[in-house]
C-alpha cells in the first residue's frame, strides 16, 4: 500500500483559508446563540433568569427547569443531526464531484424513511434501536439506486441526471409511504413524523442510540478529507498523488449514508441542511475539505437548531416541523445554483 | 416523386389516420365504461338501469342521493381534473420538448394548489375567489420559472432544476397551512398533498367545467402549432408560425385546466406527467396528442379512483394511487433517457 506523504499536498492547501478565524468566530458565536434561542424559545417563552436559574440549580423542582430540560435534550440533538446532516451532504458532493448533491435531493432520506416505516407497519418495530439499522439499509439501498440510474448513459453521473433521478426516487417512496400511512390512522401520529422530518421527538435515549453512528461518520469524514481534496483534481491525478479512489469512495460515501441514514432513523427525512450547509462554507472558505468538511458540520448544526427554533416560533403554541422550516429555507440554494451554473455543466 | 410514391405516403398516412381514430374511440370507450363503473359501484352496487333512470331524474329510494349527491359529483371531478390533468401536462411536456416538464414537477401544480389552500382553509373564501386566484398562483409561477431560467442561456434541464427547487418550497409552504389550518383533518390534508375525489360536491364543479370546455378546444386548436413548436424555436418561425403568440395562449390554456382541476381535486400524482407520455406511445408520431392525452388522463384518474375505493380492505385516495402506478414509470423513463443521452 502506498502511504500518502504529506509534502505531496499542493502548496496553497498548506494554508489555511483567508476567512478561516472569521468564519470560527462567528460560527461560534451563532452557536451560542442558537443554544440560547433553542432553551429559552418556543410555545412557552422563558426569561434570561429562569434559564440561568434551571442550569445554576438542576435539581430545583419547577415548570421552567422541567422544560429546560426537555429543550437541553432536544437541542443537543438537533446539533447533531445537524453536524451528520451537514458532514454527509458535504462527503457526498465531494464522492459524486457534484454540487447539487443532497442527502435529499438524492432521495436517501426518503428510502430510509420507507425501510423504517415498513418496519413498523410490517414487523411491529416499536423501538428506536432497529430503526436504525432499517434506516441505514434503506439508505444504502436508495443511495445506490439513485446514483445507478444517474449514472447511464452519456458523461456519467452529471447533477441533472442525479437531480431528477433522486426526485423521481423520492417521489415514487413518498407515494408508497404514504400508502402505508394511511390505512393506520390509529398510530399516524407516529407516522406523520417520517413524512416530514422533525427533531421533536429528541431525547438522550436516541441520542444515546445515534452517537455511534454520528462519531464513526463524522470521523470517517475528516479522516478521508485530505484524500477528498485530491479526488477533486480528477480520478487519475488522485491516483497520481497515490490515493486509492475507489477505497476512498466507498469509505466516504458510506460514511456520507451512515450520517443521513442515522440522522433518518431519528428524526424523519430532513431536507437542504447539507446543501446549505456545504454551500455556505465553500462560499466562505473555498474548496478546501479539510476545512469545509468540519465547518459543514457546524453550519448543519446551526441550520437545523435555527430552523428547529423557527419552527417552534411559527407554528405556536404547537410547533411546525423543522423539516418544512428547512426545505422552505434551503430550496432557493437549490434555485441559486442551477440559475448559476453552466448550461454544459448540467 | 413519382405517382407510386405519393400513392404510399397517401395510403400510409391514411393508415396511420385510422389508427389515431380507433385509439381516439377505444380511450373515450373505456373512459365511459370507467363513468359507469363509478356510478354503479359503491358500498351498495346498483344496475345500470337503475342508475341511467336516477341520473334521468327519477327518484328512487336510495339510488337516487348515492348517485346523484354522492357518486355523480365524484365522477365528473375525476373525468374533467382527468382531462385537464392530461391536456395541460402534455402540452408543457411538448412545448418543452421534455416528458419531465410536467407542471407538477416544475412546481406550477404546486403554486395553485398552495393558492387554493390559503383560500380555503386559511381564509374561506367564496369558490369563485379560489378559482380566480389558483389560477393567478399558476400563471405567476410560470412567470417566476420564466425569469429564473432566463437568466443566462435557457436551458430545460435549468428549468427543471429550478422548477424542483420553487417546488420544495411551495410544499412546505403548503404544509405548514395545513398545519396551522387542518392540524387533525387527515382527509383534508391528504388532498393537498396528494389529490382526492373524496368530498367532491357539485357546486365546486362549475369552475372547472367552464376551464375544460373554453381552454381544451382552445389547446387543440393549436396543436398544430404545437406539433410545430416541437420541432424547435427556429424551424417553427421560419414556417411561419409566431412561437411568442402560440407560446403564451397555450400557456394560458393550460395553467387555466391545471389550476381550477388543482382546486378541485388537488394535485393528483402523475397524472399529468403520465398522459402525454402514454398518449405520445399510442397514437405514434405525426397526429396530435393533445385530445389523447386527456382521454388517457381521465382513463388514469376514474381507473385509479376505482382502485382506491375497491381493491383494498382501506380506501385510499386517488393520488396515492396514481402516486404509486405512476412513480414506476416515470423511474423507468429516466432510465431511458439517460441511456439515450437526453441530457
Amino acid at each position: 500500500m502506498i502511504v500518502p506523504i504529506p509534502t505531496t499536498d499542493p502548496p496553497q492547501a498548506a494554508h489555511a483559508p483567508r476567512h478561516l478565524a472569521l468564519v470560527l468566530v462567528a460560527g461560534i458565536v451563532l452557536l451560542g446563540v442558537c443554544i440560547v434561542a433553542s432553551l429559552a424559545l418556543g410555545s412557552k417563552m422563558l426569561s434570561w433568569q429562569q434559564l440561568m436559574n434551571a442550569i445554576v440549580h438542576p435539581g430545583t423542582d419547577d415548570y421552567a427547569t422541567a422544560i429546560i430540560h426537555k429543550r437541553i435534550a432536544r437541542t443537543v440533538f438537533s446539533l447533531c443531526c445537524g453536524g451528520a446532516l451537514g458532514v454527509s451532504g458535504a462527503l457526498m458532493q465531494a464522492v459524486t464531484r457534484n454540487p447539487i448533491a443532497d442527502p435529499s435531493i438524492l432521495g436517501v432520506n426518503t428510502g430510509a424513511a420507507l425501510f423504517v416505516v415498513c418496519g413498523i407497519a410490517f414487523l411491529h418495530i416499536g423501538s428506536p434501536g432497529p430503526y436504525i439499522s432499517l434506516a441505514l439499509v434503506g439508505a444504502a439501498v436508495t443511495a445506490v439506486f439513485v446514483f445507478g440510474i444517474g449514472s447511464l448513459g452519456r458523461g456519467g453521473p452529471t447533477p441533472i441526471k442525479l437531480i431528477l433521478a433522486g426526485a423521481a426516487t423520492s417521489a415514487a417512496l413518498s407515494s408508497l409511504v404514504s400508502a402505508i400511512m394511511i390505512p393506520r390512522t390509529d398510530v399516524i401520529d407516529q407516522f406523520r413524523y417520517w413524512q416530514v422530518g422533525s427533531v421533536g421527538s429528541g431525547s438522550w435515549d436516541t441520542l444515546v442510540l445515534f452517537a455511534p453512528f454520528l462519531v464513526l461518520g463524522v470521523a470517517a469524514g475528516f479522516l478521508t478529507a485530505p484524500a477528498l481534496n485530491a479526488l477533486a483534481l480528477g480520478d487519475e491525478a488522485a491516483s497520481g498523488l497515490g490515493v486509492r479512489t475507489g477505497t476512498l469512495r466507498a469509505i466516504a460515501a458510506l460514511a456520507g449514508v451512515v450520517l443521513c441514514g442515522a440522522t433518518t432513523a431519528v428524526a424523519g427525512p430532513i431536507a437542504f441542511v447539507g446543501l446549505l450547509a456545504t454551500h455556505l462554507m465553500r462560499l466562505f472558505l473555498g474548496p478546501d475539505l479539510r476545512y469545509v468538511i468540519p465547518l459543514a458540520a457546524l453550519a448543519g448544526a446551526i441550520v437545523l437548531t435555527l430552523s428547529d427554533v423557527c419552527g417552534r416560533l411559527i407554528g405556536s403554541p404547537g410547533e411546525l416541523e423543522v423539516g418544512v422550516v428547512t426545505a422552505f429555507i434551503g430550496a432557493p440554494i437549490l434555485i441559486i445554483l442551477a440559475m448559476r451554473s453552466k448550461v454544459r455543466s448540467l | 416523386m413519382t405517382p407510386s410514391t405519393i400513392a404510399i405516403l397517401v395510403e400510409g398516412r391514411r393508415r396511420r389516420r385510422r389508427q389515431w381514430m380507433i385509439v381516439i374511440w377505444s380511450l373515450a370507450a373505456l373512459a365511459c365504461a370507467l363513468c359507469f363503473a363509478m356510478l354503479c359501484l359503491g358500498t351498495t352496487i346498483y344496475p345500470v338501469k337503475d342508475v341511467l333512470r336516477a341520473l334521468a331524474g327519477e327518484q328512487l329510494k336510495g339510488v337516487s342521493f348515492a348517485v346523484q349527491t354522492l357518486r355523480l359529483p365524484r365522477m365528473l371531478a375525476g373525468l374533467f381534473a382527468g382531462f385537464a390533468f392530461g391536456i395541460a401536462g402534455n402540452t408543457f411536456q411538448t412545448m418543452l420538448r421534455n416528458p419531465l416538464a410536467s407542471p407538477n414537477m416544475i412546481g406550477i401544480t404546486a403554486g395553485s394548489s398552495a393558492a387554493a389552500v390559503y383560500c380555503i382553509i386559511i381564509v374561506h373564501t367564496s369558490e369563485f375567489v379560489v378559482s380566480v386566484t389558483s389560477i393567478i398562483a399558476g400563471l405567476l409561477t410560470v412567470m417566476l420559472l420564466y425569469f429564473l431560467s432566463r437568466r443566462g442561456s435557457f436551458s430545460v434541464g435549468r428549468l427543471i432544476l429550478i422548477g424542483i427547487g420553487i417546488e420544495a418550497m411551495l410544499s412546505a409552504a403548503i404544509t405548514y397551512m395545513l398545519k396551522i389550518g387542518a392540524q387533525y383533518d387527515i382527509p383534508t390534508a391528504f388532498r393537498w398533498l396528494s389529490g382526492s375525489l373524496n368530498g367532491s360536491q357539485m357546486s365546486e364543479l362549475p369552475p372547472l367545467v367552464i376551464a375544460v370546455a373554453v381552454f381544451a378546444p382552445l389547446v387543440m386548436l393549436l396543436s398544430r402549432h404545437l406539433s410545430l413548436l416541437e420541432l424547435g424555436e427556429q424551424a417553427a418561425s421560419s414556417l411561419g408560425l409566431n412561437a411568442d403568440r402560440t407560446r403564451v395562449a397555450l400557456i394560458i390554456g393550460a395553467v387555466c385546466m391545471i389550476a381550477l382541476a388543482t382546486a378541485t381535486t388537488g394535485p393528483i400524482a402523475f397524472v399529468a406527467f403520465l398522459a402525454g407520455p402514454i398518449a405520445k406511445r399510442l397514437v405514434g408520431i405525426g397526429f396530435s396528442s393533445v385530445l389523447p392525452a386527456g382521454l388517457v388522463g381521465v382513463n388514469l384518474v376514474l381507473a385509479s379512483d376505482l382502485i382506491g375505493q375497491f381493491a383494498f380492505e382501506i380506501r385510499f385516495p386517488v393520488g396515492v394511487i396514481t402516486g404509486i402506478l405512476g412513480a414506476p414509470y416515470l423511474i423507468y423513463l429516466l432510465i431511458r433517457m439517460n441511456r439515450k443521452g437526453d441530457f
